[in-house]
């Protein structure tokens, strides 16, 4: 492939380079937007959560030893749900019932979370890679177009049919969510209970309870972004697996502002990013001999994340209440 | 806080309840995958405390538990939470790598080595300053923008390791190893000097810098005005104020004085031990440090005790690793987590049980004294 030595003159001449790009996007994004929806059930109820990484990590494990231990991928989907279920619990513990600092929690969460994956993963479970069986294997659309060259058809085929079940699970829980927030009496009430707790409590709704529910509700999609990075994307568990994407989970979720689209398109952007810096690595600019540095693309979330949080692109709105301990 | 409590109680009592119950928590992990516990304690006793090397070892890794520790402890002082120091470590080692690789065949070696301490500071700093900044002047929460200045930093670690220092010849992401004569003196020359003799260890005089740093930032917190200015804004930010303090002064003056001192490891790590730029060199000492000033109660003299024992626990945990081949470094990690867990998160599920316990009085009041 000749052309490949200049990307950019490749990329727009050959649509299908685009269609490869935002297929990766999609499966990068995937993880991210479960782990960013995750972190903003538990913020918009106040309740800061820096442990999406660790909750990602032992999940991963969870499922991946799960199913291979007992020959079901989907039940270990659950078991990866309940892995990350019980360090919200813990989250929830420490920050709701005894008030402790929810950045210490969250740190203390995901360096447990490395230590025991990585301990479990060397004496425990299984080796290896996951067999296919054991996976959540791509589904296929059904056949309502020719398979061609045409611009529909590869849309069609390449980029919206063939992933797993969660990949499109994780962009019908953003319109979930929509719902839940505008419409439902719960999402007010978590809404609340992260904006003003002082007058949820008044109302005589118990503030730490809601909080509880959106914590938990967190851990289980938390749970899903870990089942998809070891049964879906990945095959197996591998130390330290989740590389940071709980943080840029975290930047998104920041960057899209706390609302269920806005970190669907953050997520989507950073696996742009993501897919693209992949995509680049050593590969010369115009044929200038200049080779975009892709660690320059990789810190692009991080920069972007903190610009926003300055108010220099657009303005913060994080939950009033986020992180705050309310005394009543 | 209560006054009926023995001095102990707040130094010694609690920070001791905390990290036994880490250790009984640890030693479930342990026994869960099969370790015995006894003789898993022994190595690790006798690998951190049992002979010259293990304790040169063991105060090597307490200098980085020290410079990181004081980040986080000084920043708490101002009532801001320093989660950067990864980041900061990161630049600072940058900053020493820098003068090493341009100056270290010219300069006398005293000069050298105030340039690096200057440029480990100053470089440390400057990741803490901006987000520093940030907080005081747009309010950026200073928690997630340290949080992303620690990726910005790695990614611009390994993009000049990868751009600017690495060597023509070399595939692996790391600078040239610096010439001897830039080299820190390991302490056991220093030993030589006035006549002792003790193993070669990593250990080097940035030990006593950090040493020295923890007196110092104690001499700056309680005895100067800027150190009263600070305490008072971490105290009650409104109250420091309304006393006329500048808040935003405060607020970046102290990042950038954290930043600095975490900016230190890169003295040890780099210049005192490796001596090559790498990546990923600074390999959790920064969050380490979180749990190095909440066990040493974010005093500076607490850290100074504190950083011996994870430096102690560090050190053995690697002797661990390298005798029984089903634990790795992680048993570390996992007692600093824990550590983190108990004296942190969970400060309160314990704390106002044993202050009944020990003031005999059965009811105390609860409450967050951070606010």
């Amino acid at each position: 492939m000749a052309a490949l030595n200049n990307p950019l003159v490749t990329a727009v001449d050959n649509f299908e380079q685009w269609i490869l790009l935002l297929d990766s996007t999609i499966r990068i994004a995937t993880p991210l937007l479960f782990a960013a929806l995750a972190g903003m059930l538990s913020e918009r109820s106040g309740i800061i959560d820096i442990g999406l990484e660790g909750k990602m990590l032992v999940s991963a494990f969870a499922g991946a030893a799960w199913a291979a231990h007992s020959g079901s991928p989907w039940q270990a989907v659950l078991v990866a749900m309940a892995a990350a279920m019980s360090l919200s619990m813990l989250h929830a513990f420490a920050c709701i019932t005894h008030k402790g600092d929810q950045i210490i929690s969250g740190v203390a969460i995901n360096m447990l979370a490395l230590a025991i994956t990585a301990m479990l993963g060397q004496r425990l479970i299984y080796q290896g890679v996951l067999t296919d069986d054991l996976r959540l294997m791509p589904l296929a659309f059904p056949e309502l177009l020719p398979h061609d060259d045409t611009i529909v058809s590869l849309i069609y085929w390449q980029l919206l049919s063939g992933h797993n079940a969660l990949v499109y699970f994780a962009f019908v829980t953003v319109l979930l969510l929509v719902v839940f927030f505008k419409f439902s009496p719960l999402g007010k009430r978590l809404s609340a209970a992260g904006e003003n707790p002082l007058a949820l409590n008044r109302s005589g709704v118990s503030v730490e309870l809601t909080r509880y529910l959106s914590v938990l509700a967190g851990g289980a999609l938390c749970g899903l972004a870990g089942a998809y990075l070891s049964l879906g994307h990945g095959a197996g568990f591998v130390d330290n697996m989740t590389v940071g994407k709980g943080f840029i989970a975290l930047a998104a979720l920041i960057f899209g502002q706390w609302r269920p689209v806005g970190v669907m398109l953050s997520c989507l952007l950073f696996g742009f990013l993501d897919a693209l810096s992949i995509r680049m690595q050593g590969i010369e600019f115009f044929d200038s001999g200049y080779i975009i540095p892709v660690q320059l693309i990789e810190m692009l979330p991080y920069v972007l994340t903190v610009l926003v949080l300055a108010g220099f692109i657009g303005s913060s709105s994080a939950p009033k209440a986020l992180g705050v301990h309310d005394k009543f | 806080m209560n006054n009926n409590l023995p001095w102990w109680f707040h130094t010694l009592a609690l920070p001791a309840v905390n990290i036994l119950l880490a250790l009984t928590a640890c030693a479930v992990v342990l026994l869960v995958i099969d370790v015995n516990i006894v003789e898993a304690a022994r190595i690790m006793f006798i690998g951190a405390l049992g002979n010259q090397e293990g304790i040169g070892y063991t105060l090597f890794y307490a200098t980085n538990f020290m410079f990181t520790g004081l980040a986080v402890a000084l920043a708490w002082h101002a009532g801001l939470f320093n989660i950067g120091a990864e980041g900061q470590a990161t630049l600072g080692g940058l900053g020493v790598a820098m003068i090493c690789a341009t100056f270290g065949d010219s300069l006398p070696f005293g000069l050298l080595v105030i340039l690096t301490t200057l440029s480990a500071a100053f470089f440390g700093a400057l990741w803490a300053f901006i987000p520093g900044w940030l907080n005081a002047y747009r309010g950026s929460h200073i928690v997630i923008s340290t949080i992303m200045f620690n990726f910005i930093a790695s990614s611009l670690l390994v993009f000049l390791l990868v751009n600017v220092f690495r060597q023509p010849d070399q595939m692996a992401a790391v600078s040239q190893t610096f010439g001897e004569q830039t080299w820190l003196p390991y302490l056991d020359q220093l030993f030589k000097f006035v006549g002792g003799e003790i193993s070669r260890t990593p250990l080097n005089i940035s030990f006593l810098w950090a040493v020295f740093c923890c007196f110092l930032v104690h001499y700056y917190l309680f005895h100067t005005r800027f150190g009263y200015e600070t305490r008072g804004i971490g105290f009650n930010h409104r109250a420091g104020a309304f006393a006329g303090i500048d808040k935003s002064r405060v607020i970046i003056v102290t990042m950038a004085l954290a930043g600095a001192l975490a900016g230190f490891v890169g003295l040890n790590e780099i210049q005192g031990s490796s001596h090559q730029l790498k990546v990923e060199f600074v390999a959790g000492y920064g969050f380490a440090g979180i749990a190095v000033a909440l066990i040493g109660r974010n005093h500076p003299l607490g850290i100074i005790a504190a950083s011996i024992l994870f430096g102690a626990l560090y050190q053995g945990g690697s002797e661990l690793a390298f005798n029984i081949d089903r634990i790795g470094n992680d048993i570390v990690l996992l007692i600093q987590g824990l550590v983190i867990l108990f004296c942190g998160a969970l400060e309160w599920m314990v704390k106002p049980k044993l202050i009944a316990l020990f003031s005999g009085s059965p009811k105390q009041p609860v409450g967050d004294s951070r606010g």
